[in-house]
């Protein structure tokens, strides 16, 4: 029995798809690739056990009830006022700190619009009491 | 005068660096997946106008609070006051954390603010309330 013997032809690795290959996983990836961002009102909380004495002529307090009615220094106003309020307020003293205080049972609707109302009106100082009865 | 004449126009686009770009454009999207994402509760984000961008995906961690007051974060349901050893943990291995708090509109404040209170103790202080955006 005669063996042929095959002549080495040297071993190479077919190039011609690879391109394929590589765009089929690009497509993968253009395709579980989420672009749009989270978005959303960011807020710094304040550390542990940090606690300011503040003036009181400083403090500008925004109470949300459990119906979202809100209640701007003492007088009801409507949630969609706050902007210019707050505005017209800091404009007066820059160093205007708003404290928001909600009901325990405020829904978290009433309380995003308040907060959103603050950062229309570009109010820095923001603070996030504890809820109360 | 004569002009010589080019009779031979080379008018291919040359393929050879192609898989070059496809490969380069692959690894950018390769970089900027992240699969890991969490399904979460079902809830209706409240709406707001004046919103930020989140930076980046890697640096996010989601809680979510439904409407019926169930707490979840990473797929896992949690009581109050567990939050604080779970966002320690992850506070303390990627100090850029924010925190995403996708909370359902009806949710009561009660609980959000217990939330606040565990992240202020876990010092994952960089919040953001995730919203939708609101039209006019």
């Amino acid at each position: 029995m005669s063996q042929k013997k095959r002549r080495f032809k040297g071993g190479e690795i077919p190039t011609s798809s690879m391109a394929d290959i590589a765009f089929l996983l690009l497509i993968f990836f253009l395709v579980t690739t989420t672009i749009d961002m989270d978005k959303g009102l960011g807020i710094v909380l304040p550390p542990e056990g940090d606690t300011i004495e503040i003036r009181k002529k400083n403090i500008l307090n925004c109470l949300i009830n459990s119906q979202g009615k809100v209640l701007l220094g003492g007088d009801p106003v409507e949630t969609k006022n706050i902007n210019r309020l707050v505005k017209q307020k800091i404009q007066e003293n820059e160093n205007l700190i708003i404290s928001v205080k909600s009901h325990e049972k405020t829904r978290y609707k009433d309380y995003v619009a308040v907060i959103d109302q603050l950062k229309r009106a570009n109010a820095k100082r923001i603070s996030i009491a504890e809820t109360g009865d | 005068m004569q002009f010589n004449r080019k009779i031979k126009l080379n008018s291919d686009i040359p393929t050879a660096s192609m898989p070059d770009i496809i490969f380069m454009l692959l690894i950018f999207f390769m970089v900027t997946t992240v699969l890991r994402e969490y399904s979460g509760l079902p809830i209706n984000l409240p709406k707001a106008k004046r919103i930020e961008k989140l930076k980046s995906k890697r640096h996010t961690t989601h809680i979510w609070i439904s409407k019926e007051g169930l707490i979840s974060i990473e797929d896992k349901l949690y009581s109050v006051k567990d939050v604080r050893h779970v966002m320690y943990d992850k506070r303390s291995a990627n100090p850029q954390l924010v925190v995403s708090l996708k909370s359902d509109e009806e949710a009561r404040m009660a609980l959000v603010s217990g939330i606040h209170n565990e992240l202020r103790k876990a010092d994952a202080l960089k919040l953001n309330y995730s919203t939708k955006t609101a039209i006019n």
